[in-house]
C-alpha cells in the first residue's frame, strides 16, 4: 500500500545494520524478522520502531520487503514461514486472520488499553492511524474547498474533475454519508439489505463527473500535482509530501474515514513467543510518538499524544489526534471480512457498465 | 535386381529410424523445456480454476463469470480495445511497411532504426511519458490552448483514447516488422509483368502486390492482436480505471480475494477465446490463397 521507491537501498542498509547489530550482540542474541512495504515508510518504521526496539529486548532484528500479504499466504500454504512480524494494512490483515494465515495475538502480552478503540483486532494490532480524506485543488477552489461528502457530490456547487477509488475499501461509506447518513450510522446502513446498492447507486450518480479512478497512493498523489482533477479522495500523508513539494493541495479530516496499519505474526512464524514480545515494546507510545517524525500518520497509542515529544502544532495535523478522530468515522473491519468480496463484485459491475 | 536392394532398402529404413531418433532426442530438451515451463503451467492453470478455496472441487468461479456482468463486459472490453489497437495498427504500419519497402536499402535501414527505437525504451516509461503529454495540463493540451487550436482541455487519457493511443504506439514495431520482411520479399519482377500485361499501378498493387503481402500482414496483426489481449501496464496507467483488461482483472482478484481460483478461471476462459479467435482466423487465412497470396 505505501509502498514506493528505493527498497533496495534501504535494504541493503538495513542488512549492514542488521550486521552491525549482529556482531555487537553476539552469537547468542536472538534474531527476529520483520517485514514491511520498505521505501520511505519502511525506513521511518525501521528508525523509529523495529531497531530502537530491537536494542531494547537485546535481540536482533533483520528486515524484509514485500509486496503484498498474498506473498505470505504463498510462505504459509508452501510449510516455509520465515517471517515473524508482518506488517500490513488493516484491511488484508483482517482477512488473512480470517482465512487462517494469521497467529492470534496475545492481548496479555500486548497492552493496548490506551489505544484508540478498535485499532487492535484479533490478528493485528494497529502501529499507525491513517485516514481516507476529501482534498481538493486550492488553484481551483481557493479557500473555499469542499468540506462534506455532500460537497464532492456537489457538482453545481463545486464543478470540476473528480476523482475516486477504483477498489471498493472506503468507497461505499463517503457516498453513504454524501447521501444523507449520518456518519455513525453507515454501516448499519451498509450491513442492512440494499444498503450497498444505495451507496453504489449514489457513486453512479456522480460517475460523469469522475475522471480517473485511481488505484494507488502513488498516483492520486501525482494526480493532485499535476492538477490533473479538482477534487479527490485519497490518504492523508501522500497530500502532505505532496504539499510540502509544492503542490496546490489542501484537505479537510471532516468525514475522514480512519483506517490502521498494523503488525501480525504469520501462522507458523518460527519466533513467534518473541514476536509477540516484540509487538508489545513497538505498540508503546513513546515508540509511535517517534514514528510520527517521519510520515503524517498518527499513533494507535493515545498517550503517544501525553508524552510532549509530539509538536503540539504538528500534533493537531495527524489523523489520530482526538479533535481530528471525533470529526472521522472509524473503518469497520468487522464490516468488510463478511462483505467485501460481494460488494466488489458490485462494485467492479458499476465500474465496468 | 530387387534381391539386391531389399537389404539396401531395410539398411535405408534402419538408417532413417535411426536418425529420426537421433533428431527427436536433440529435441528432447527442447520439448521438455516446453513441456515444463509452458504446458504444465496451463494444465496447473485449469486445474486450480476448478478448485475453491478449501481445496475442493467447484464451478463456482466460472459461475461467478457469467453471473457477474463485469466480467463479461471486462473481456468484451479486452476484445474491443485489442480489435481497434490491431485496426490501428494496420492502418499505419501497412502504408509505412510499403513506404520503407519502396526506399533504397540505406535509406529504409535508417527508417528502420527510427521504427526500432521506442523498443529500446522501457515499456513503462514510454506509458508514464503518454501521461505527461496527454494529461489536462500535459504538453498537448497547453500547447493546443496557447496556440488557441481550442479553448478547454480535451480528455485524451484516462479513457479509450489514451489508451489505444499508448498501446498503437507500443505495438506498431510488432506490425511493421513481419509486414516489411514480407515486401521486401516480393519479387519486382511480378509487378513490371503486371504493368507489362496492361494493369495500372493500382492495379498491379491492389491485385497483385497486396496478395503477396497478405500472409505477412496476418502474421503481423495477429502477433499484435495477441500481445494485445494481456496488456496490464499501459491500460492501468493510461485508461484512468475505466478500460479494465482481463490482466487487470486477473491482478484485482488477486490481490482482493487472495484467489487464485477466480484468477486462474479468468486466464483459462481468455486462453480458451483466444484459441477459437485463432482458429476462426486460420480459417480465414485461406483468404489469401484466394487472392493468389500464399507464396
Amino acid at each position: 500500500m505505501k509502498t514506493s521507491a528505493k527498497p533496495k537501498t534501504t535494504f541493503a542498509a538495513l542488512l549492514g545494520g542488521a550486521a552491525m547489530l549482529l556482531a555487537a550482540n553476539g552469537a547468542s542474541a536472538q534474531t527476529l524478522t520483520v517485514v514491511s512495504f520498505g521505501g520511505s515508510y519502511q525506513e521511518g518504521q525501521s528508525k523509529a520502531l523495529f531497531q530502537p526496539a530491537a536494542k531494547a529486548l537485546g535481540i536482533t532484528v533483520r528486515e524484509e520487503t514485500y509486496t503484498s500479504i498474498a506473498d505470505l499466504r504463498l510462505k504459509v500454504r508452501a510449510n516455509a514461514v520465515t517471517w515473524d512480524v508482518v506488517a500490513s494494512g488493516s484491511g488484508s490483515a483482517a482477512r488473512a486472520g480470517a482465512e487462517g494465515i494469521l497467529e492470534k495475538l496475545d492481548y496479555k502480552i500486548i497492552d493496548t488499553k490506551d489505544f484508540l478503540p478498535n485499532f487492535a483486532g484479533d490478528y493485528c494490532v494497529g502501529g499507525d492511524v491513517f485516514s481516507t480524506v476529501l482534498a481538493w485543488n486550492t488553484k481551483t477552489y481557493g479557500n473555499n474547498g469542499p468540506q462534506s461528502w455532500a460537497d464532492f457530490w456537489d457538482v453545481k456547487k463545486f464543478p470540476g474533475k473528480r476523482s475516486y477509488r477504483k477498489g471498493v475499501a472506503g468507497a461505499l461509506e463517503p457516498a453513504l454519508m454524501a447521501d444523507g447518513v449520518p456518519a455513525d450510522k453507515v454501516y448499519e446502513v451498509l450491513s442492512a439489505p440494499g444498503g450497498i446498492d444505495r451507496a453504489i447507486k449514489k457513486i453512479k450518480e456522480l460517475k460523469p463527473h469522475i475522471a480517473v479512478w485511481w488505484t494507488s497512493g502513488a498516483q492520486h498523489a501525482q494526480l493532485m500535482k499535476d492538477g490533473e482533477v479538482d477534487m479527490i479522495t485519497g490518504w492523508n500523508g501522500r497530500f502532505d509530501v505532496i504539499a510540502k513539494d509544492g503542490a496546490q493541495v489542501a484537505y479537510t479530516f471532516n468525514q475522514g474515514l480512519l483506517d490502521y496499519d498494523c503488525f501480525a505474526i504469520p501462522k507458523g512464524a518460527p519466533n513467534r513467543d518473541l514476536a509477540m514480545k516484540f509487538l508489545a515494546e513497538i505498540s508503546k507510545p513513546q515508540y509511535q510518538a517517534e514514528f510520527t517524525k517521519y510520515i503524517t500518520y498518527g499513533p494507535t497509542n493515545k498517550k503517544a499524544y501525553e508524552l510532549g515529544t509530539i509538536d503540539a502544532a504538528y500534533a493537531r495535523r495527524l489523523p489520530s489526534h482526538p479533535d481530528n478522530a471525533a470529526r472521522q468515522l472509524t473503518i469497520n473491519l468487522d464490516w468488510y471480512i463478511k462483505n467485501e468480496a460481494a460488494a466488489a463484485q458490485a462494485y467492479e459491475n458499476m465500474l465496468t457498465e | 535386381m530387387t534381391d539386391i536392394a531389399a537389404p539396401n532398402a531395410e539398411g535405408l529404413r534402419r538408417d532413417a529410424a535411426a536418425e529420426r531418433f537421433s533428431l527427436f532426442a536433440l529435441c528432447l530438451p527442447a520439448v521438455l523445456l516446453v513441456l515444463v515451463t509452458m504446458v504444465a503451467p496451463v494444465a496447473w492453470l485449469f486445474y486450480l480454476s476448478f478448485l475453491d478455496d478449501a481445496g475442493a472441487t467447484t464451478l463456482e468461479h466460472y459461475r461467478r463469470m457469467v453471473e457477474q456482468p463485469s466480467y463479461f463486459r471486462t473481456f468484451r472490453t479486452t476484445f474491443e480495445v485489442s480489435v481497434l489497437t490491431t485496426a490501428i495498427c494496420v492502418a499505419f504500419g501497412y502504408p509505412l511497411a510499403y513506404f520503407m519497402a519502396q526506399l533504397p536499402r540505406r535509406a529504409a535501414n535508417i527508417c528502420m532504426i527510427a521504427v526500432m527505437l521506442p523498443f529500446w525504451t522501457s515499456l513503462l516509461v514510454r506509458t508514464y511519458a503518454w501521461l505527461v503529454l496527454l494529461q489536462r495540463r500535459g504538453l498537448i493540451n497547453t500547447w493546443g490552448m496557447e496556440l488557441g487550436l481550442w479553448d478547454q482541455p480535451i480528455a485524451l487519457v484516462h479513457n479509450l483514447t489514451g489508451t489505444l493511443i499508448g498501446m498503437v504506439h507500443i505495438m506498431l514495431p510488432f506490425l511493421v516488422l513481419p509486414v516489411y520482411g514480407s515486401m521486401r520479399a516480393i519479387d519486382r519482377d511480378y509487378l513490371r509483368a503486371a504493368a507489362n500485361l496492361g494493369a495500372s499501378p493500382t492495379q498491379a498493387f491492389w491485385r497483385v502486390f497486396l496478395p503477396l503481402s497478405v500472409p505477412g500482414l496476418l502474421a503481423g496483426a495477429t502477433m499484435v492482436f495477441i500481445l494485445c489481449l494481456g496488456f496490464y501496464v499501459t491500460p492501468a496507467v493510461l485508461g484512468g480505471g475505466k478500460v479494465s483488461m482481463v490482466a487487470n482483472r486477473i491482478a484485482t482478484d488477486i490481490e482482493m480475494f487472495f484467489n487464485w481460483g477466480a484468477a486462474s478461471a479468468l486466464g483459462v476462459v481468455l486462453f480458451a477465446v483466444t484459441l477459437l479467435l485463432l482458429w476462426g482466423a486460420s480459417k480465414l487465412v485461406r483468404l489469401d490463397k484466394f487472392l493468389g497470396g500464399g507464396a
